[in-house]
């Protein structure tokens, strides 16, 4: 591990000096909030496939890297997956993220697993498994994480495209109406409040249905 | 099943359903007698779907349902959701509004470890501290309600600031509430931690390494306790952290060593209770005046929603640990992607650690210690020679409950 500090300009010209065309892009993003405007950092470097793990470990060189989440995007023709790091942390105000974001075509949705590298990282990987469909290649435990047992096979629900989640799966709660084979209460019930009785009623009292509150 | 589910070791499923927590987790243990030898667990057995559906909602109706991920840490993922989509949009909030978010956050840090510390107490055995600590807590919650008009769902944080102002009568309330704390904090601190039982039982139980910490990518008070200097509000302080200098709370501050146990979690949450209430003091004498949020009107603020492209990560230090929210938007209503990171996500996988080699009468204060709320102890199914006796989750706190009084003749 280098003791030494980089700034976030060092460290994105080190990912670039080192893995040169392999780099697709770098950005750093910067937020001050509070009075004292402190600047926060964070670094996006999009880089090929190949180039994960050699960068996750360039990373370990510089501060071994806390991973917060890997996320993942339906581009269209390709899934994004974002591996999102942070380092420096326990330095006074002096932590960045590190987020590397590589592209999969999907004719080839495999991805070498980093679980060797970072252990806490099976859990993420098992999510994208399963909400994405990438194939996480070596992952010492492959099964399923939050989706319930009985979820079909080939459905990944934050895919965009044909293997999402169908229309016929989803169920809406605003549609569906009071039950009507429940046993009698052992009171009287009061009449269910309908949507256009109470617009009678507004009008009546001099409020105009609908300008209160915003529509969504 | 095959024969050799006759010997030991004995496989024990604990879980998946418990009223009391949001994400109710099944537990598989293999047990040698009274050993935990191996643990196994499957979460997402109350997967709503969050994502799915924020990803066919505008931010506007979205920061409702981040408030409703969690009915403890409302307000951190809110926060942490409306950072991102403000970097985005390029929406500069307010000074004043920092400081309301920062003193709503810490208010529910101190009502989720007060809550938390009674929830420990409960699983030693210690009742009267559990109905100590939650009568302590009603007036956080009180507080809570009077800032924000909700006990939960606050619904306080908007994209661009908040919906709500203090005004200088609840000064009077906040000042009063955390004058009492202030009082509290000595006696909770010693009915905790010098207490002989209590130390008895946690000292040296449930033990996460600072290397397993690390590389298990633990977060918040959890990490803390291992010994992984790490918070947010110190590290990448948003909001009005960057103003008021917070330092991470670890044990060995106060001990003068880590070890990494439950006890150590006691430590660094107690002491967190009276960290917020210095913070929650400063951000009231400091808070600057002017608007509360960077645009009023609902419908100007998702048109500028509408058109902004880009991707942004928004960080908080919830009760828990980190929150973090990555979102990409596309110039359409809704963001083309939303990830959610809750921090018992990145806490989980620390149960394997910690509650190998340990005893089944410690797994409900062990599985406690992380802060799910106890998460799963429901039900127990001990499989033992083909039959199955179930253990309820009384069985199990009265399996616990018995060792503290063991323990203490």
């Amino acid at each position: 591990m280098n003791e030494e500090i980089l700034t976030p300009e060092q460290v994105v010209e080190r990912f670039a000096g080192k893995f040169g065309a392999g780099i697709h892009g770098t950005r750093i993003g910067e937020r001050r909030e509070g009075k004292k405007k402190n600047p926060n950092f964070d670094i996006w470097i999009d880089l090929e496939r190949d180039l994960l793990k050699p960068a996750i470990r360039a990373l370990i060189e510089l501060h071994y890297p806390h991973l917060s989440v890997i996320s993942g995007s339906d581009m269209g023709d390709s899934i994004r997956l974002l591996y999102h790091f942070t380092i420096y942390y326990g330095r006074v105000k002096g932590e960045y993220t590190v987020t590397f974001a590589v592209l999969l075509p999907k004719s080839d949705l495999s991805i070498p697993t980093i679980s060797d590298l970072i252990p806490g990282a099976v859990f993420s990987e098992r999510e994208k498994q399963e909400f994405l469909g990438v194939k996480v290649i070596g992952i010492p435990d492959s099964r399923r994480l939050f989706l319930p047992e009985d979820f079909p096979e080939g459905i990944y629900p934050w895919r965009k495209d044909d293997t999402g989640v169908p229309e016929g799966m989803v169920n809406n709660l605003w549609a569906s109406k009071r039950p009507v084979d429940r046993p009698a209460p052992p009171l009287v019930e009061a009449p269910a409040c309908e949507p256009d009785a109470g617009d009678k009623q507004a009008v009546q009292s001099g409020k105009e249905p609908g300008k209160e509150g915003g529509r969504s | 099943m095959s024969d050799e589910s006759k010997k030991a070791p004995y496989t024990m499923n604990i879980g998946p359903i418990h009223p009391a927590l949001k994400e109710p987790v099944m537990f598989t243990f293999v047990m040698e007698g009274e050993m935990v030898r191996d643990v196994d667990f499957a979460p997402g057995q109350a997967h709503r779907g969050i994502e799915w559906m924020g990803m066919r909602r505008n931010p506007v109706q979205i920061v409702h349902l981040t408030d409703r991920i969690c009915g403890i840490c409302g307000v951190s993922h809110t926060l942490a959701f409306s950072r991102a989509v403000e970097q985005i949009a390029g929406i500069e909030v307010p000074e004043r509004a920092d400081y309301i978010r920062s003193i709503i956050a810490e208010f529910e840090r101190i009502q989720s470890h007060l809550l938390w510390a009674g929830v420990a107490a409960h699983e030693l055995g210690f009742d009267s501290l559990l109905h100590l600590t939650w009568r302590v807590r009603e007036q956080s919650m009180d507080v809570i309600e009077n800032l924000t008009g909700n006990r939960v769902n606050y619904g306080i944080v908007q994209v661009g600031g908040v919906r709500r102002d203090i005004v200088p009568e609840q000064h009077r309330v906040i000042e009063d509430c955390i004058s009492t704390y202030g009082g509290l904090l000595g006696k909770l601190l010693n009915l905790f931690l010098d207490d002989r039982t209590v130390s008895m039982r946690c000292r040296d139980s449930g033990v996460l390494s600072r290397q397993e910490a690390l590389e298990l990518c633990t977060v918040g008070p959890t990490a803390r306790a291992s010994g992984v200097n790490v918070d947010l509000r110190q590290d990448y302080p948003y909001a009005a952290y960057g103003d008021l200098d917070v330092k991470a709370v670890l044990p060995d501050q106060h001990l003068g060593e880590t070890h990494g146990d439950v006890y150590d979690r006691i430590v660094v949450r107690l002491l967190e209770v009276g960290q917020s209430c210095q913070i929650i003091q400063q951000c009231l004498s400091e808070m600057p005046a002017g608007p509360v949020t960077a645009e009023e009107k609902v419908a100007k603020l998702l048109a500028i929603c509408k058109k902004a492209t880009g991707e942004a990560i928004g960080r908080v230090e919830a009760p828990r640990g980190e929150c973090f929210h990555y979102v990409r938007m596309e110039g359409q209503e809704a963001p083309h992607t939303w990830k959610v990171k809750a921090s018992t996500y990145s806490n989980l996988m620390s149960w394997i650690p910690m509650l190998k080699g340990e005893q089944i009468a410690d797994i409900p204060i062990i599985v406690a210690s992380i802060d799910p709320c106890l998460s799963c102890t429901d039900r127990v199914a001990v499989v033992r020679d083909r039959s199955r006796s179930i253990l309820t989750k009384e069985d199990l706190h009265r399996l616990s409950v018995e060792k503290t009084r063991r323990l203490q003749r």
